[in-house]
């Protein structure tokens, strides 16, 4: 072990123990805001009910920020002993979820900073671009990730995105350093290309995109599950799978979808990520076929990997139809999406360890 | 918040009875936006099975041992089309469909389109109750100065290119519409309401982007019928006739005449081939003098990334290796072979094989030789090796044989191997098979009087790779635009802005709403300014949230 190496693998492990106490931090905030929508709701419905307190006249702001301020004028101004109770718990809750917010920012923040410093001095110690094999790509893919969702979050506030995005980095982290961990090694003289930086650079940036885009997703379909009527299911056997699926997402284990915006927001939020993932797809496939004609002498030939960024190219395409459908927008377009970030985990997955094909220099 | 629905080509009414409603039924069905979405998904799943299983086209040898291994379902998956995913009818089906699908989409959208641009903007609606983000302004300005104010902030531009990419307006001064008609003393009350429209180039650059998609795949399909490429090798010192018989192999699409191809020479003058001293290959150049018909010869430089550019194709130097000298005199003492013969490298040092077939002999059976060539020959005690690419000490082993080369059966025979079978190695006179090492600049007696091999020159040989696709340059263009559109249909915002403010009031209140998509975070950020114009205030810095 040299020192850059040595150096690399213990910042990515400090990142990745940083990001899993990030995720936690971050999910006992979502699950206090929850609890504190909750009481807030209790509370204004007990001040309407006992006083005429008119709430929130002008815009009545949506985001949990604003809900846990909106809960104590009201339960103030309404004196009344049981909400005095609820604001209360609620003040504690919001002091939790204060202190949880700021220790899921801090160790995302250090967390992205040490995955820096990890996926530099991997590319360092390789002397070329971390990224071309799968170990390399994951790394990267999930730094995008999380500073596309630091670079968001300056904007507008997606902290209830935090879990998910700082949880996806932990795992991809994770079974980076654990099961697809390779020494690094010079590059092939077909990888010696100024299009492999720019395509894979680009693939690895929307991929990373793609990845938040799908934890809005997920998030999308989990509100939506949780907000809407079940349907009454009369087959026998999908009764089996849906019935606790409904109870589960329906429970108490799911109440922080409450702090997460409607389904409606986080559509949007998904849309425009994905969008961005979209065109730099298109822009990658681009790319990759322009390098295939430089370096194989033909511009595409259905290689596996090729089948798959076309099946990734297409999957996305019809999530962009499906949105302006009737009948596919919400819900179906949204799992039209879903699907296609499950096949780019296929695509760098199981095509690169099963499928040969040209590419099968990812493995080595 | 309302949502603009684009889908204007779902199906509108049943069909009526007869053929001529029945086609037009299914044309709307095809060029309907559900049926698009469903072909997309098919496209794709029907995609898969390409990278699951051996193909034909990618993986011939592969795809014959999948057949043999599975003797129930592999020729079935055959018969079905699996073996050749992208050539098969169901693939091609979902495809052409879709494009059809895709034309029948385009062109009605594309004339909508232009008569859009062309119309006047949209009046204001009658009433804003459905709307959302809405809101409303007081201001002590009168009505014509608000709505001035709003206007000027919106700052649309002027020519096509500001109605594309800005605002346009649009000003009436009417009744009014939601509220009661006239005061109470009979008087008419009046409005002045104004649209701000913004997106015509996110529809425009849907539109490039779809028809770019067209042109993408009418180039692939032109490239496929119009695309020719060989694969020739020239060693040192020959010149190479451009033309289909003079390749080892040609290939070419049904659009390509081989007979069109223009017949220019190409000499190679010279290989550098430069390796460190470890090995490692470091640089390839050819050396050619290019002599095209009617021009003057004119000397070029091919690497392996510089292709020589020659009759619209592009030659590549695809690889490289040794083509040794020989001179074969026959028993009978008549020189019966002399050349170079191309030895193909088997290593990272260059350790070629190749063969030299002599079929004419003066008297007795042909002459066959296998060799192995060492570019710098050490002896180790395992034998003799190559250490290096560099021809630092060139020796060559054969083992001779005589008998039938098979040459005359009609089969066309591989060039570096030779077919044993009616063959017989000769022999030493130990009884084994002779084996000799012949170095550059030596000649070597065969026993049994078969004749003499002298090894006289060790020239390179350049392996070029001629390519040819017309489409290339048309596909790119395509592509380009295509991205270009979708950037444009995806990033440009579509959305209106209203404002209405009553006239001949003390103070006005300006009534705004605003129609957009969903995911436009920044139509209350443009409603919220222009609001806040009318009446001088600052607007709300927030613009993102939502
Ligand atoms: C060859 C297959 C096709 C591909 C790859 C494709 C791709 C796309 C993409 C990426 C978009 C997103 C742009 C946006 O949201 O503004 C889009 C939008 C759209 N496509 Fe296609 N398309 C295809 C075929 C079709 C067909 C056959 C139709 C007609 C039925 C169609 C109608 C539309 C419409 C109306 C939109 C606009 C949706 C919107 O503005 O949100 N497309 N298409």
């Amino acid at each position: 072990m040299n020192d850059l190496q040595q150096l690399s693998a213990m910042a990515l492990w400090g990142a990745c123990v940083l990001y899993a106490i990030a995720m936690v931090a971050y999910a006992i905030r979502l699950s206090r805001v929850a609890e504190l929508k909750g009481a807030a709701a209790a509370a204004s419905k007990g001040a309407e009910s006992q006083a005429t307190v008119s709430v929130g006249t002008s815009h009545t702001k949506e985001g949990a920020a604003s809900a846990v301020a909106d809960a104590q004028p009201t339960g103030g101004k309404a004196g009344a002993s049981k909400p005095k109770a609820t604001t209360a718990s609620a003040a504690i809750g919001d002091q939790k979820a204060t202190k949880a917010l700021g220790i899921a920012r801090a160790a995302t923040l250090v967390g992205a900073v040490l995955h820096t410093v990890g996926v530099t001095a991997r590319g360092i110690e390789a002397e070329h671009v971390p990224w071309s094999t799968m170990y390399e790509y994951t790394i990267s893919g999930s730094l995008v990730a999380v500073v596309v969702f630091l670079l968001v979050q300056r904007k507008r506030d997606i902290t209830y995105m935090g879990a998910g995005v700082t949880g996806l980095a932990t795992i991809a982290l994770g079974l980076g350093l654990t099961v697809l961990y390779q020494d690094a090694t010079g590059l092939q003289p077909a990888l010696q290309s100024f299009w492999l930086v720019i395509h894979v650079s680009i693939a690895t940036i929307a991929t990373g995109i793609f990845g938040v885009g799908f934890i809005a997703t997920a998030l999308q379909l989990m509100r939506d599950y949780r907000d809407s009527e079940p349907k009454v299911v009369s087959n026998r056997f999908l009764k089996v799978f849906h019935d606790p699926g409904v109870r589960v997402i329906k429970g108490k284990t799911f109440r922080f979808l409450e702090a997460v915006p409607t389904p409606k927001k986080l559509e949007a939020l998904a849309f425009r990520l994905n969008a961005v993932g979209f065109v730099l797809w298109t822009f990658t496939v681009m790319a990759g076929a322009i390098w295939a004609e430089h370096a194989w002498g033909r511009y595409w030939g259905w290689d596996p990997k090729e089948i798959w960024s076309f099946v990734i190219w297409v999957i996305y395409a019809a999530y962009l139809h499906a949105r302006t459908t009737q009948g596919w927008a919400g819900r179906r377009s949204a799992w039209v999406s879903i699907v296609g970030f499950a096949a780019i985990i296929m695509n760098f997955t199981v095509v690169n360890l099963v499928f040969q094909g040209l590419h099968s220099y990812a493995k080595a | 918040m309302a949502r603009v629905k684009i889908d204007n080509y779902a199906v509108a009414d049943a069909p009526r009875l007869g053929v001529r409603g029945w086609l037009r039924w299914i044309w709307r069905q095809v060029t309907s936006m559900r049926i698009a979405l469903i072909l997309l998904l098919l496209l794709a799943l029907a995609a898969i099975p390409g990278s699951v299983l051996p193909q034909w086209p990618q993986q011939p040898g592969e795809t014959k041992a999948f057949i043999d291994n599975n003797a129930v379902i592999g020729p079935v998956l055959d018969k079905l089309g699996f073996l050749d995913v992208f050539g098969s009818a169901w693939f091609t089906a979902i495809y052409v469909l879709l494009f059809a699908s895709l034309i029948g989409c385009i062109v009605p959208r594309a004339i909508a389109h232009y008569k859009a641009m062309r119309a006047p903007v949209p009046a204001v609606p009658s009433s804003f109750a459905r709307y959302e983000p809405s809101g409303r302004e007081e201001t002590d300005v009168d009505a014509a100065t608000a709505i001035e104010r709003a206007r000027k902030e919106l700052r649309p531009r002027a020519g096509w290119l500001g109605a594309l990419t800005g605002y346009r307006i649009r000003v009436d001064e009417r009744v009014v519409r939601d509220g009661a008609a006239t005061t109470s003393d009979g008087k008419e009350r009046r409005e002045l309401a104004m649209t701000a429209d913004m997106g015509h180039i996110r529809e425009l650059g849907n539109l490039i982007f779809h028809i770019s998609l067209v042109f993408v795949l009418i180039a692939v399909g032109a490239g496929t019928l119009l695309t020719y490429r060989g694969q020739a090798i020239i060693v040192e010192g020959r010149t190479f006739t451009n033309a289909a018989v003079a390749y080892d192999t040609f290939s070419h699409g049904s659009g390509f005449d081989p007979a069109d191809l223009q017949p220019f020479t190409v000499k190679l003058d010279g290989l550098d081939a430069v390796f460190e001293d470890n090995g490692r290959p470091k640089e390839f150049t050819a050396h050619v003098t290019l002599q095209e018909p009617g021009k003057d010869a004119t000397q070029k430089d091919v690497q392996v990334n510089r292709p020589l550019q020659v009759d619209g194709a592009k030659m590549y130097l695809q690889g490289n290796g040794y083509a040794p000298v020989f001179t074969y005199t026959d028993g009978d003492g008549n020189v019966a072979f002399q050349g170079p013969v191309v030895f193909l490298p088997q290593d990272q040092v260059y350790t070629s094989t190749g063969v030299v077939k002599v079929p004419d002999v003066t008297s007795g059976e042909q002459i066959g030789l296998k060799g192995t060539l060492l570019p710098t020959e050490v002896t180790k005690p395992g034998g003799s090796v190559s250490i290096h690419p560099d021809p630092g000490n060139p020796v060559i082993y054969f083992t001779a044989y005589t008998g039938d080369l098979g040459l005359d059966d009609g089969v066309p025979q591989n060039a570096y191997q030779l077919d044993e079978s009616q063959l017989s190695p000769v022999r030493g006179d130990d009884g084994q098979p002779f084996v000799f090492g012949i170095t550059l600049g030596d000649t070597v007696t065969l026993p049994d009087g078969l004749g003499t091999i002298s090894f006289d020159a060790l020239p390179r040989f350049a392996a070029m790779d001629l390519r040819a696709d017309p489409s290339l340059p048309w596909l790119l263009a395509a592509s380009i635009s295509m991205l270009v559109g979708l950037a444009i249909s995806l990033f440009a915002t579509r959305r209106r802005i209203w404002l209405v403010a009553p006239m001949d009031t003390p103070t006005t209140v300006v009534e705004a709403a605003a129609l957009a998509p969903s995911h436009d975070g920044g139509v209350e950020a443009a409603l919220d300014r222009a609001l806040a114009a009318t009446s001088g205030r600052v607007p709300d810095a927030d613009e993102e949230d939502e």
